[in-house]
Order: C-alpha cells, then structure tokens, then sequence
C-alpha cells in the first residue's frame, strides 16, 4: 500500500485504478492496456502539477513523509562495505543516530546520520529520530576517528530536532551538540552535509557544521518546526491548526530553495517527481554524484586550509545592519 | 564612551524588573521584601537567595572595575533577512525593544578589566527580546572572540537567553555554529573562556557557545537547559522533578564547574583568571 499525502489524494484514486486494471489485464487485453497508459499519463500530469506548486508546509509533509528514505537506505545505495560502529563510550548506543565507514565509488567515508524508523516497533526503537546526547557523542567519535586516518566525513540529517527529555538534560544535550558545532568546525578531514529530510534546528546542526552543505529539493531546514512556531505566535488567541502551521513554514523560510537564495546551502539536489521515495535508487544517485563532485573540489586543499575555509565560510552568515552609531 | 555613559544614567532612573512600589513579593520565597533592602543587596532576595535577573549594564557594574568598561560594535543590528511578521513586523518589534530597554540589541559587547585583569566581554540582556540570539548577536559575539584572540586576553560572556531569535529563521540557527566555530578557534589559540550562566539560558544560546566554556559558572537556582519545561513536560508526559533544570541540578549532574553567588562573581572571576594570566595591568 502507498501512502498518500492530504494533498495528493486526487492522485490515489487514478493510481489505484491503474493497479486495479493492471492486475485484470493479462497484458493481451489491448483495450485494457491503452486505458492504463491513458491514466498513466493522465496521472503523471496530475503529480507534476501537484508537485510544481508545493507550499513550505506541504513540502514539510513530505519531508516527513513515512515511505521517504532514511539514512540507511541511502547507506546500503551508494555505499559498498558498510560497517555500522556503536556507542559513544560514555553512556550508550544512540540508535537515533547510526554511522560508520563504507565506501563510495573506491574512497572510504565516514558516513553518519540521523536514522529514523520505519513502523512502530523502530520508530520507537530509533526514538523518532530524536537523539540523545550519546548520540551525538557517538557521532563526534567516530568524526575524530575519520579525522585520525584522513577519510572524510559525509553526514545525512533528517531529524525532528535533538530529544527533549529528562535523561537529555541530565546527560548535557545542549552540551553535547554546543561540543558537535565546535569540534566539527575545526575537524582537518573534508566534511560534506545533507538535509534529507527534515533539519529539525540543533538537533539537525549538531551534524551539520561543514565545508560543503546540501538539501534534497523537497527537504526543510529550520530554527523551530512549524507548529512549534505557530504555537508560539498564536496559540495565545485559540486553538491552531494546519492553517497556521501552514502560516509558520511559509514565514520562517524552510525550503531548500529560500536556503539557496540565503546562500546557507550550496546546491539543490533534485528529487524524482512525487519525492524521493518514489525512485530512492535514482534520488541516491544524485546524492551520490554531488557528494563525489564536492570531495573532487576539496582534494587538493591541505588541511589547515579546509579548515579556515570552513570558518570564514560561517563567518559569513548572517545579516545585520552596522549603522554608525548615532550618540557616539 | 559617550554612548556608555548615557546609557547608564538612563538605567539608573529605570532600575529594571522588580515592580513598583517600596516592598517586592520575591518570586522564589514569595516573602514580602524591602525593596531597597534587595537593591542595596545586589537584587538577591536577604531570605532565600534568589538572585533576581539583572540588565547587562548593571551586570557590567558587579563584574569589571569601575569605568574600566569600553564598548566595542554597539552600531551592529538587527536586519530582517526573512521580511518577517507576526503580529507586528519583526523591525517594529526590534524597534520596540530597543525604545524600551536603551539597548541596541540583546547583547553588549567591550572590553574592560576585572580586578585589573583585562578581558574581552560579552553580557546578553533577557529584557531585550528575550535575549534571543540572532545574527546580529552572533556576530558580537564572533567579534568579541576574535578580539580577545587578537589581544591574547580571555574572554568572559554572561548568557541571559530564551534560545535563538525565531524570527530570524536559519540565520539564528547558524549562528549557534558560527560562535562555537569561533570559541573553537579561541580554544585552539590558547585563549581562556570563562562562561557564565544566568536565568535562565535555554536553547540554541546553552547548545553553543554558553556550554563551550573552559570554565562554566552559574547563578545559584538559575534556570538553565536544552528544551524548555513545558516542551518537555508535553513531551514525555510526566512532572518534572524538583529542581530540574536549576544551576544546583547541573553541578550535580557533572554540565558546571560552579554554582557562585553573585557578590563573589567579581572575585571569582578574578582568581581563575590570575590563576591562567600573567600579572595584572
Ligand atoms: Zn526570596
């Protein structure tokens, strides 16, 4: 069964029409199958139309989307060898948070991100996504490990944001991720980010600190979710609701494309039509490419020079206004 | 320094935060006080100890030597990089806080001497939009660093924060990376940062830079944490235990090196960094 969004609901019908017809036909009917290629073209049509006016909050949707690919899905498309490593040392094993090495086209990443899961039984197991701070813990070991035999790192975030609970505080969330944005920014190996999904504010930064930075075209990345900030803003004047969580993404700028006209992100990676998890091994590829292209630009830049790039390229961020003072 | 001076004389007619009238309900104890009786004592409440939220300039006032204090970029900020509005227009709204509070922005950055030891600081102010972390905050603190790695002095910042500045979307976020990307490079430098946190500091403020200290020094029953309480409480749906979140229940948890009462902040201060400076000025 595929799961359809609110707003793709005028395409459930078409498709499970073609599917109907498709199990009828023996593939000889010949009137049967120009019917299915009609519909099949009709129903294209539709999606593209759909999917080219996408508002921020349905694009958040599908950012959440349960059938979207997670980390491990990308892992076991682009990455040939990949062994999983556990735990931070300290506390524990993170399930919300996988990483390890594997290889991409003949070089050898550390590849980590956020791991959400895919029915209930693993998506309280991975915890939603919303790790812990040994966590993020793990995440900085294995980095420093990469760091150590000179294998670049390429993370994958997808998160609702880092957990708010009574365990996370006693153990230092805001510790363990303010630890993350430091260490990561002065790490001397290649460092390439992609939001996947949802770049769910610290949580999802925590793993983003890096020389190259990407988003899936209908990924969202954000200081607060929709509804945290619709909550702030009106839930004081009555109950809010789809249409103000619609509100908020559209005011807070959370597509891929308000991040590249930020210049925040570096470049788009376009997803198949109707999302990435209609064609994962195709939306994988892309992935693939861009993150072979950013290492090929990053070869030849010796460490310390990476790592001043990195800085001056956060340095950068943010828009203020520097008048001169008017009682000086 | 004209700027410096003005403003304080402003906050002197102003004396911030606790209401009018001659007696005060502490908010900790609820015991009736004598108002002038928490002034005279720094706003620390004589029954119970509980340290009121002071302004940036009167924390100024208990930490550096007297008219030692020279502000450095009070001309950055705000901008409006998402044309935001709610309510009223993020701008208004900036607008607003700066009318009411004398304060440009919810931070003052400069440098001064503590106990004759010169240092570059930052101290953020709640009353200004909650002391929210925006980019023009993050860049004061960036150049603030960067100050005291030019100097080779330590750098002293006094959190007061709700979190970052939602109104100012992915830039707020980035900016938690951009000041740990340069208390990275001060570390890296052989800089002392000593970090101090005051109630309450939540959010993308303790999730950067207030955590990365090398020394951390909290206020006694400051709040201070990741996730709010009543995010968590919706959350996890259960209460939360007795002093949760408190300066108190970190030290205990192992996140600070100190829970310090406010008069002695001065001489702390001082003695950590004798212990890692050469002689005073
Ligand atoms: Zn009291």
């Amino acid at each position: 069964m595929k799961y359809y969004l609110e707003f793709e609901k005028p395409l459930e019908e078409l498709e499970t029409k073609i599917d109907e017809l498709k199990r009828l036909s023996d593939g000889k009917d010949l009137d049967i199958t120009s019917e299915i290629k009609k519909l099949e073209k009709k129903a294209k049509e539709r999606r593209s139309e759909i999917f080219s006016n996408l508002s921020p909050w349905q694009k958040t949707m599908i950012a959440r989307h349960p059938d979207r690919p997670y980390t491990l899905d990308y892992i076991s498309l682009i990455a040939r060898d990949f062994i999983e490593l556990h735990g931070d040392r300290r506390f524990a094993d993170d399930p919300s948070l996988v990483g390890g090495f594997g290889r991409i086209k003949d070089v050898t990443f550390m590849i980590i991100g956020h791991q959400k899961g895919r029915g209930t039984k693993e998506r309280i197991y991975r915890n939603f996504g919303q790790p812990h701070p040994e966590g993020y813990r793990k995440t900085l070991r294995l980095m420093k490990l990469a760091e150590r035999f000179r294998r670049p790192i390429l993370t994958f975030i997808d998160t609702p944001g880092a957990f708010p609970g009574i365990g996370a505080e006693e153990r230092g969330q805001a510790e363990a991720i303010a630890t993350n944005l430091m260490e990561m920014s002065r790490l001397k190996t290649p460092i390439i980010s992609v939001v996947i999904g949802e770049g769910g504010s610290g949580g999802a930064i925590a793993l983003g600190v890096a020389d190259r930075l990407y988003m899936l075209e209908h990924s969202v990345y954000s200081v607060i979710s929709p509804e945290g900030c619709a909550a702030i803003l009106w839930k004081k004047s009555g109950e809010i609701g789809p249409e103000e969580f619609s509100k908020a993404a559209e005011a807070l700028r959370i597509t891929a494309y308000d991040l590249l006209k930020f210049k925040v992100i570096d470049e788009v990676i376009p997803e198949p039509l109707g999302g990435a998890h209609r064609d994962p091994a195709f939306t994988a590829e892309r992935i693939a490419e861009t993150v072979m292209r950013a290492l090929e630009e990053m070869k030849t830049k010796t460490p310390s020079k990476l790592v001043d790039e990195r800085y001056r390229r956060l340095r950068k961020i943010g828009i203020f206004e520097e008048g001169v003072s008017d009682t000086q | 320094m004209a700027w410096f001076k003005k403003t304080r004389e402003q906050k002197i007619d102003k004396k911030v935060k606790i209401p009018e009238g001659l007696w005060v309900k502490c908010e900790n104890c609820k015991e009736i006080v004598y108002k002038k009786e928490i002034e005279k004592n720094l706003k620390v409440c004589p029954k119970c100890n509980y340290h009121f939220r002071i302004s940036a300039m009167e924390r100024l006032d208990l930490i550096v030597d007297e008219g030692s204090f020279v502000e450095i970029n009070p001309e950055v900020t705000s901008g409006d990089p998402l044309g935001f509005k709610d309510t009223i227009p993020y701008r208004d709204r900036v607008k607003e806080y700066q009318k009411r509070s004398g304060l440009r922005e919810a931070i003052i950055t400069g440098d001064a001497l503590i106990n004759g030891y010169p240092v570059v600081i930052a101290v953020m102010d709640f009353s200004f939009h909650g002391g929210s972390m925006g980019s023009a905050v993050g860049e004061k603190i960036v150049r603030a660093a960067e100050l005291a790695m030019e100097k080779k002095i330590p750098l002293v910042t006094v959190a007061s924060s709700g979190g970052a500045r939602m109104q100012e979307g992915i830039f707020s976020l980035m900016q938690m990376a951009k000041t740990s990307a340069a208390i990275g490079r001060l570390k890296e430098a052989g800089i002392l940062y000593i970090s101090i946190l005051s109630d309450p500091t939540f959010g993308g403020v303790t999730a950067s830079f207030a955590m990365l200290g090398d020394v951390i020094i909290a206020e006694p029953k400051s709040l201070i944490g990741f996730a709010g309480q009543r995010v968590i409480e919706q959350t996890i749906k259960q209460q939360l235990p007795e002093n949760f979140q408190r300066a108190e229940f970190f030290l205990e948890h192992g996140m600070i090196d100190m829970v310090v009462d406010r008069k002695d902040l001065k001489e702390t201060l001082g003695m950590l960094i004798g212990h890692l400076s050469s002689a005073p000025q």
